[in-house]
């Protein structure tokens, strides 16, 4: 058994598509991710990978590409959250949860129907699981345009969308249609999420929607920041998921290696709790701590009086 | 009024529901005038400044800003609404959303410019806000976010700022720190402000004018215009006394008329 690197890992051509689109799509994942956590809406997002099982099951039953399905099935899982009431906060669970109620029933349908009437098996694997090792080349300019139109929708609301995340109120009293720059952030989210269900599943996408941007948000002090590490955490994370799922063919020869999916989402979660133990936090927070050292300057005692005549 | 009127309010009525909220609302505000918008709870300040923003339709009445009804509100109103909730877990620093007050609602990423990281650099430091600059803003305390959001409204250097009760949740220190602070920036920058307030006491040294709210009416003018007796009995519809001790003042309804919608009334006993 070799070190790191089985053979075949850099010239085999499925792994340079799965890798390729891999990186694009948990790219995507985490910047939307960033935006998700801190507008509180993982909820929405979790929502919206069931909506994309309902989209990719379907797509699958008709023979369309299940990518196709996965963003449909999202943009429209997206508007119908809206339509049910998910912009206003107290009844945002509630929105969330009826179409998530809906649409998985829907996708337990799809499912069984893509099982009895195919005959390809793995139908279920393939859409809730993802099939990265089995994507066709030629869905990678579509994937990468997509990728580029949801960076370019975020790049371009970004900070109407930024003021509204931090308060409604805030952006209101600037014009802002709050309303309407959330539900562009939902069909962003769906894009993203339909694209990481390709690669790694509809069920599993949430994983990289939300654990690189958790992760980074626990370990920066500046918006910035966190995009670029959850970027970094989420590409590494696919990158090094599909090398080990490669190289676990190897490791029993008699099997046909473990999913891809698996080890992103182990590794995301164990990224997770090592952002949150008490050393890493310190640490961190003493960077932080620098930058708000500052803050000793009482306010307070600062002569104030001159002016009330 | 010498100075020529930045907010011109003119007949505004409002109901919600059939109940008249605001009733032929008229006064005016002059260029770098602070004006104290006076009301008790339920009386329709917020609902005045959200039909000022340009948010919320009269039934009735306009309002012209910078002597035109019809011009952009966003680049001459600069608005901090009553309630604002901020979350300690969003990395966003008070520079950062000072920042936003320049081009919050514009498209794009946005590069600023040094001219902009000055202004910002600026506004912060007027506020008193530097020792706290790099907080995430979900963590300040009451008053220290007043600053933040006062220095966030101002930025982009309107002529009007709105601020809906920013002295409720301060204790008395800070409400004299923010007042005197908001006297300044109004005289420094030669911005008007209307601020709302459910007393007037704390803001009678600093401010120009007074705009009194009460049972949806108006009355308006300096405070010695309309802090008294004869204007306040007929804005209540029954008599009240305006007592003036120290520079303070107290507005006592009488005997068979005590009411609890009276701001700077003395509490009422308990029976
Ligand atoms: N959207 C609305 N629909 C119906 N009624 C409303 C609405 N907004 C406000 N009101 C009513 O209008 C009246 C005035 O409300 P407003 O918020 O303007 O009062 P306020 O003077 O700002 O009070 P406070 O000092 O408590 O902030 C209240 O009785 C309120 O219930
Ligand atoms: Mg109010």
């Amino acid at each position: 058994m070799h070190l790191l690197f089985e053979p075949g890992f850099f010239t085999s051509g499925p792994v340079h598509t799965a890798v390729l689109i891999g990186s694009v799509t948990a790219l995507v994942s985490a910047i939307v991710g960033v935006f998700t956590v801190i507008r509180s809406q993982s909820f929405a997002g979790h929502a919206l990978t069931d909506v994309a099982t309902t989209g990719g099951s379907g797509a699958f039953y008709f023979g369309i590409t299940p990518l196709v399905g996965f963003i449909g099935g999202g943009v429209v899982g997206a508007g119908a959250m809206d339509l049910v009431g998910v912009q206003r906060v107290r009844s945002r669970d509630l929105a969330t949860g009826i179409v998530l109620g809906a649409a998985t029933g829907l996708a337990a349908l799809f499912l069984y129907l893509d099982t009895t009437t195919s005959a390809t098996t793995g139908a279920t694997q393939q859409i809730l699981f993802g099939s990265i090792f089995t994507l066709d080349p030629s869905t990678v300019p579509l994937v990468a345009a997509l990728s580029a139109l949801t960076l370019f929708v975020i790049a371009l609301v970004y900070r109407p969308l930024l003021l509204s995340s931090v308060s409604t109120e805030l952006a209101g009293a600037r014009g802002i249609n709050a309303r309407a720059v959330g539900l562009i952030f939902m069909v962003a989210m769906a894009v993203a999420v339909g694209l990481s269900s390709i690669a790694i599943g509809s069920i599993l996408s949430t994983a990289l929607l939300i654990g690189p941007a958790a992760t980074s948000l626990r370990l920066t002090s500046s918006l910035r920041s966190s995009m670029v590490l959850a970027s970094v955490l989420a590409v590494a994370t696919t990158c090094v998921g599909i090398l080990l799922a490669y190289d676990s063919s190897y490791w029993d020869p008699s099997s046909q290696g473990l999913p891809v999916s698996f080890f992103i989402v182990a590794i995301t979660f164990l990224g997770y709790l090592f952002s949150g133990l008490p050393v890493v936090r310190r640490r961190v927070g003493r960077r932080r701590g620098d930058l708000e050292g500052a803050r000793a300057v009482d306010v307070g005692s600062r002569p104030m009086s001159e002016g009330t005549a | 009024m010498s100075r020529a009127p930045v907010l011109e309010v003119d007949g505004v009525s409002l109901s919600y529901s059939g109940r008249l909220v605001l009733d032929d609302v008229s006064f005016e505000i002059g260029e770098g005038e602070f004006t104290g918008l006076i009301g008790s709870n339920g009386v329709g300040k917020t609902t005045l400044m959200r039909v000022i923003l340009g948010s919320q339709r009269p039934n009735s009445g306009t309002v012209r800003l910078g002597g035109s009804s019809s011009a952009p509100r966003g680049s001459l109103l600069g608005y901090v609404p009553q309630k604002v909730v901020l979350d300690p877990d969003v990395p966003m620093r008070a520079r950062d959303l000072v920042a936003l007050g320049l081009d919050g609602q514009r498209f794009g990423w946005g590069r600023r410019t040094r001219q902009q990281h000055a202004a910002v650099e600026q506004v912060l430091h007027d506020v008193g806000a530097e020792g706290f600059a790099n907080s995430r803003v979900g963590t300040l305390s009451g008053g220290e976010l007043q600053r933040v959001l006062i220095a966030h409204a101002l930025v982009s250097r309107p002529k009007l700022l709105l601020m809906d009760e920013p002295l409720a949740n301060l204790d008395p220190k800070s409400v004299q720190e923010i007042v005197s602070l908001l006297h300044r920036v109004s005289r420094d920058h030669e911005v008007a402000i209307l601020l709302s307030a459910h007393e007037m006491n704390a803001l009678l040294p600093a401010i120009d004018r007074i705009v009194y709210l009460t049972a949806g009416r108006a009355a308006s003018g300096t405070t010695e215009e309309v802090v008294r007796s004869e204007v306040l009995s007929k804005l209540y519809g029954h008599h009240v006394d305006v007592l003036k001790l120290h520079g303070r003042v107290l507005v006592v309804a009488e005997p068979g008329h005590e009411r609890n919608d009276i701001p700077d009334h003395p509490p009422l006993t308990i029976s």
